[in-house]
């Protein structure tokens, strides 16, 4: 939520009030240059489509800017032969073929302007996407090659945000502003020029009025800026209490608090139009002051331009050509300073992405040593680990036997699962090795390695899929035979059947149409149908009803049997039965034996047990 | 197209009722906005004159008398158009205001039943972004889409008072613009909303691959995985390219067919001068007319596209208005005939449209000091049955009495004041461990939240902690442990001093050494009190002194462990599969 509070709210496709985006607030680049210069190499590959783009956008430009020049041109025509008809001139009319000939050119003009504009908006389209595409696809590679302990340390809402809005926001600059940046740019000169060659005098006034209302408007919008983020703020505040108190209706209605709720809301929603009334008062004046000080630098320059044309310094279509120009010169001129701004936030966005992509990688692969099947026998010899300077494990020694299983126990939150972490390798080790059938994991490729280890979490990650897919998971290529032969077995078979669609149902975003005990057993079903010689159990069954958590007992039994297993054990008899008790408190690994050495040792583990089987066992 | 657009426009108005008592701030909107659009027209008008009389005559103070004009016009015109702006924004954003303050206040009032109906996370879509997107729609409408109309109706006039058979140029080049800018609308949008489902798939993937990675990992499927996400990638890719070429069109066409005009205007305009049925000034005038009409065009097809997004939300926002709390909250009584009992007298539930009951012939009854366990799967109605007490949901028949009064005869917030309530979420709130605490009882001091975080076993996490009490919890508790926030919604519930406990399967997140000292706090502190417990493993219940089993909605079995191992199959099958022989025994 925080997340997007913080972020600039982008217009995306819709129609906001004109000068909505003036109103963003970039954040501001660490660095600013190098970030730059990295983005623009992503366009590189797409050079020759940029140039079709830039040529089509500075043609189309200039074509637009010629545009009123002939038109004056036109007028002119029209008026001199107008008023020398008038005047009763010899030989003076309105000489439509020439008329027709410059309108025929200026039509021509704005057609190609039109084409031109076209093309670069159809180029430019490609190539914002296909760099966007391209930078999804480097950060997608990266994902996979990051270490587990940034996963475990970085916020989920976090990364996503980066590989989400971020990118999405370089691709709305890429596919809006950067063309008008160019068009902008090229029309300000295009014009100034256009201007200077007509009348360097009025020329002055337009520039001069032009300074004065971004001298008028200027205090005004940073004061609306100000009032802009007062908006987005309270509107974030008001909708994080809407969301709090939703969410926790139940709770708010148990402690009669609605009053209290409702107090606040209205408190904050009241500050919330006081903002929003002034952000978009103050937004809603910048449009009509500054027609206000167009119109007045058009007065001067009739003015001047009516001395000019009697002293027969310029002619009528001049004027009018004019004028044109300096109405189209406040757009280009506002729409860069809000590009500036575009800008500065599209490059802190392209810095948050690429930030993600230099994040250090885990070590590098081993290659050669194969291990097809392993036995079972692992190995901890001398482990030690930690996280930043902190030890957890120190020392360690541990020897299982294929087919052994070891039972790992302490209080919620003792760092159970940092073993199963290094077991797999999702951890490198500070010293020590561990070993697999007397191979060191480290010689093993991490897929080779993995492949003889099997999962099932109390986390039970399924994806938005059908659940024959779901459970295929664990061997790629499975048959249908294979898939119902694993869910049988994981007793998932008969609950399955009795959903709508069967083995093909579709799991929704949270698979929440199944419940969390089916969702266990699926994930034991996947472990099944993988097949590997080597167990990675969690006991714990909350929020699962107990005839389900019977099931899952057994399928977990049977998944144990003839496999070495470590078990993140809950039930006694796993406890009392396990070949070897890792005792672990906060982090580390504080005992280690058999269930009956360990009580006779007196310490940690006779206290745990004591505190939670000995009543139940006794009564 | 036309049949969807007059429905939307109907449900806009519904929720444009609520601009009513802004009448006179809309009023005086549409008069500046229209005095505004005079300005506006009349400005060309002394522009031609400027260069008629004064720049062809070279009149220079003529110019600076029309060029006064001008400028007092065009300062009357802004003048309207910022006493405009301050209205439309007091109105749109009071009218917003005003809507989310009515939502708000009307969901607050709904049982879990209504919340159940439309679902949560939709009804906080509704109360916030489709209340903004509405809002917005309003101030748009106000500010721009208002004078669309009147300079276009105003441009044609004009136009054709300055010179009628010029006009037909106008007449002809309108339709031209409006249609080719709908053709592109109706084939852009489509896509903007296959774009919006693309960018969704590619995100759910993403999403999967950060919270999956272990399993991924586990099962070494990098290489599918980056196959989804890229396919993924390239679908988004490509519509939104296609999207992009379509409406790569609507500038450049709208610039085409406006510049064209123009060049048709001076060709005929010229025409007409040839045969002085024109003056040269006015055909200047008269471009400007068509700019202006061009442009309230352009304004107007927006309200295509605005209005029926905006019906959308307008629409959804209604229904929530429209749903009324499905019972009432009449009762009177005070609710402290007999302290500290509970019964349930042959309660019965369904929820509304469900073919089947959740709960069928409840009957049991507590007394002040004892224990009364729930047991029983997925789906046997635990969690219905104790959300009947504070009135979530309306029994369907039978009745609940809470210290000895049907809750139906006393006020809810009467009944819900004698009840401790631990949902199974403990669902915490932004601000400190003492605020969330002080949730049970709002004039708490802080003595009575140190004890209560005592008896929680709270007060240990709670002073390692940096600040204390004081500490802030950020929403939802996301930076507590589960077992953190469990014990904190323990001590919300405890600080009350109710005379009825419910805990819903409140102490699972607990190691088990936390777990026992809790119970034996607990059970000092709830002496006087009726304590009701569901739970999923047995040797947490078996103390009770009345375990109920429920199966399928209806009671299979109550007594205490020893009489259900003896007596109640149900029961005896989940206590073996729980517990070794020894320990049942």
């Amino acid at each position: 939520m925080s997340d997007i509070k913080k972020r600039p709210q982008r217009g995306g496709h819709g129609f906001g009030p004109p000068g909505a985006n003036m109103m963003m607030t970039g954040e501001k680049p660490k660095n600013f240059k190098a970030t730059l210069k990295r983005l623009l190499a992503y366009l590189k590959p797409r050079r020759a489509r940029l140039t079709v783009v830039f040529t089509a956008a500075i043609l189309s430009t200039v074509f637009t800017i010629i545009g009123p020049m002939i038109m004056g041109m036109a007028i002119t025509e029209l008026f001199e032969g107008a008023y020398g008809e008038i005047r009763g001139e010899t030989g003076a009319s309105i000489d439509f073929g020439a008329i027709g000939q410059l309108l025929l050119l200026l039509a021509g003009l704005y057609v190609f302007s039109s084409a031109f504009m076209y093309l670069q908006q159809y180029f430019m389209s490609s190539v914002a996407q296909d760099t966007v595409y391209d930078l999804r696809e480097n950060v997608s590679t990266k994902l996979e090659r990051l270490p587990l302990n940034y996963y475990d340390q970085t916020a989920k809402g976090e990364t996503l945000s980066r590989v989400t809005n971020d990118i999405d926001t370089i691709g709305t600059t890429l596919q809006q502003s950067l063309t008008l940046f160019i068009t902008s740019f090229v029309t300000i000169i295009g014009i100034t020029v256009m201007m200077l060659i007509i009348s360097p005098i009025l020329t002055a006034i337009a520039i001069t009025s032009l300074l004065l209302s971004v001298f008028v408007i200027r205090p005004i919008l940073k004061r609306s800026q100000t009032q802009f983020e007062d908006q987005q703020r309270t509107l974030g505040e008001l909708n994080g209490h809407i969301e709090e108190m939703y969410t926790g209706h139940p709770v708010v209605k148990a402690f009669g608090h609605e009053k209290k709720a409702i107090h606040k809301f209205n408190d904050t929603n009241e500050q919330l139009y006081e903002a929003g009334r002034k952000a978009q008062f103050l937004s809603g004046i910048i449009m009509p002051l500054m027609q206000f000080i167009g119109n007045f630098s058009y007065v001067l320059i009739s003015v001047a331009g009516g001395i000019l044309v009697t002293q027969g310094r310029i002619s009528i279509g001049d004027i009018q050509a004019f004028i044109t120009y300096s109405r189209q010169f406040t757009q280009p001129v506002t729409q860069t300073a809000n590009i500036a701004n575009i800008i500065q936030s599209t490059v802190a966005a392209a810095e948050r992405v690429f930030e993600l992509l230099d994040e250090p990688e885990q070590t590098a692969e081993a290659k050669g040593t194969a291990l097809k099947r392993a036995k079972g026998a692992v190995a901890f010899e001398h482990v030690d680990f930690g996280y930043g300077g902190t030890p957890l494990i120190e020392d360690m020694n541990i020897h299982v036997e294929p087919g052994q299983t070891v039972a790992i126990v302490g209080p919620t939150g003792a760092g159970k699962t940092t073993l199963i972490n290094l077991l797999m390798r999702f951890y490198e080790l500070n010293a020590g090795r561990i070993l697999i059938d007397g191979i060191d994991t480290r010689d093993l490729p991490r897929g080779e390695l993995r492949r003889n280890f099997g999962m099932v979490l109390q986390d039970t990650w399924l994806f938005n899929g059908t659940i024959k897919d779901n459970i295929a998971y664990g061997k790629t290529g499975a048959s249908e035979e294979e898939i119902v032969a694993a869910a049988t077995a994981a007793h998932a078979d008969h609950f399955i059947r009795t959903l709508p669609d069967g083995y093909d149902t579709l799991l929704n975003e949270e698979a929440s149409n199944i419940s969390q005990g089916q969702k266990q057993l699926l994930t034991i079903a996947r472990a099944i149908l993988s097949d590997p010689p080597i167990m990675i159990l969690d006991e714990a069954t909350s929020s699962v009803d107990t005839r389900t958590e019977v099931l899952i007992q057994k399928a977990m039994n049977l998944l144990m049997k003839g496999r070495t297993s470590f078990v993140i054990a809950h039930r006694l008899s796993t406890i009392r039965d396990a070949d070897l008790i890792l005792v672990m408190d906060k982090g580390r690994v504080i005992e280690q034996g058999t269930h009956t050495e360990l009580l006779d040792r007196n310490g940690f583990y006779a206290d745990l047990y004591n505190s939670q089987f000995a009543k139940s066992a006794v009564s | 197209m036309q049949r969807r657009y007059r429905k939307g426009v109907v449900r806009m108005l519904k929720i444009l009722k609520n601009l009513l008592i802004y009448k006179w701030l809309v009023g005086m909107v549409f008069l500046l906005v229209f005095i505004q659009a005079l300005a506006d027209l009349f400005l060309p008008t002394l522009m031609a004159d400027i260069i008629d009389n004064g720049v062809v005559v070279g009149d220079v103070p003529y110019i600076w008398q029309i060029g006064g004009w001008m400028l007092a016009v065009s300062a009357l015109g802004a003048a309207a158009a910022v006493t405009a702006s301050y209205f439309s924004s007091k109105a749109a954003m009071g009218m917003g205001r005003d809507v989310r303050r009515q939502v708000f206040t009307h969901v607050e009032q709904f049982s879990l039943q209504e919340f159940d109906e439309v679902g949560t996370a939709s009804l906080i879509t509704r109360t916030t972004n489709d209340i903004t997107q509405v809002q917005q729609v309003v101030l748009v409408l106000l500010r721009m889409v208002v004078s669309a109309p009147i300079m276009l109706v105003g441009g044609l006039i004009m136009a054709i008072s300055k010179d009628a058979r010029l006009s037909l140029v106008i007449i002809g080049a309108m339709p031209v613009l409006v249609v080719s800018i709908l053709f592109i609308l109706k084939k852009g949008i489509p896509l903007f909303t296959e774009v919006q489902k693309r960018l969704d798939r590619l995100n759910l993937v993403l999403r999967e691959n950060l919270t999956g990675i272990r399993v991924i990992r586990a099962f070494t499927r990098e290489q599918e995985e980056q196959v989804r996400l890229e396919k993924a990638n390239r679908e988004l890719t490509d519509v939104s390219i296609r999207v992009n070429k379509i409406m790569a069109f609507l500038m450049p066409v709208m610039m085409l067919v406006m510049n064209l005009t123009v060049v048709a205007i001076i060709w005929f305009g010229g025409i007409r001068i040839n045969n002085g049925a024109m003056q040269i000034g006015d055909l200047m005038a008269f471009i400007q007319y068509v700019m202006l009409i061009m442009f309230a065009l352009v304004m107007a097809s927006m309200m295509f596209i605005m209005v029926p997004r905006a019906a959308v939300s307008a629409n959804r926002i209604n229904e929530v208005l429209a749903m009324r709390p499905a019972f009432q909250d009449l009762g009177t009584q005070s609710a402290d005939r007999e302290r500290g009992t509970l019964e349930f007298d042959h309660v019965t539930f369904s929820y509304p449209g469900a073919e089947e009951p959740v709960l069928s012939d409840i009957t049991f009854s507590a007394k002040a000091g004892e224990t009364t366990a729930i047991i029983g799967g997925t789906g046997s109605g635990k969690s219905t049955l104790i959300n009947l007490i504070p009135r979530f949901y309306e029994v369907s028949a039978g009745s609940i009495r809470v210290n000895g009064v049907d809750i139906r005869d006393a006020s809810q917030d009467e009944i819900r004041s004698k009840i401790g309530f631990v949902p199974q979420k403990s669902i915490l709130f932004s601000g400190t461990v003492a605020d969330n605490i002080r949730f049970g009882k709002q004039d708490a001091e802080s003595h009575e939240i140190e004890h209560a975080a005592k008896v929680a076993q709270a007060d240990d996490f709670i002073g390692a902690m940096e600040d204390g009490y004081d500490t802030y919890v950020e929403q939802g508790g996301s930076n507590l442990s589960g077992g953190q926030k469990q014990r904190l919604a323990i001590a919300r519930a405890l600080i009350r001093k109710p005379d009825l406990y419910i805990f819903d399967d409140s102490f699972s997140a607990l190691d088990f050494k936390t777990d026992s000292k809790l119970r034996a706090a607990l059970a000092r502190e709830t002496e006087e009190a009726t304590v009701l417990l569901i739970g999923q493993r047995v040797s947490s219940l078996m103390d009770a002194d009345r375990i109920i089993v429920l199966e399928k909605g209806r009671i299979a079995g109550m007594g205490t462990h020893e009489e259900l191992l003896r007596t109640n199959k149900v029961y005896r099958e989940i206590a073996e599969s729980q517990l070794s022989e020894e320990e049942i025994a």
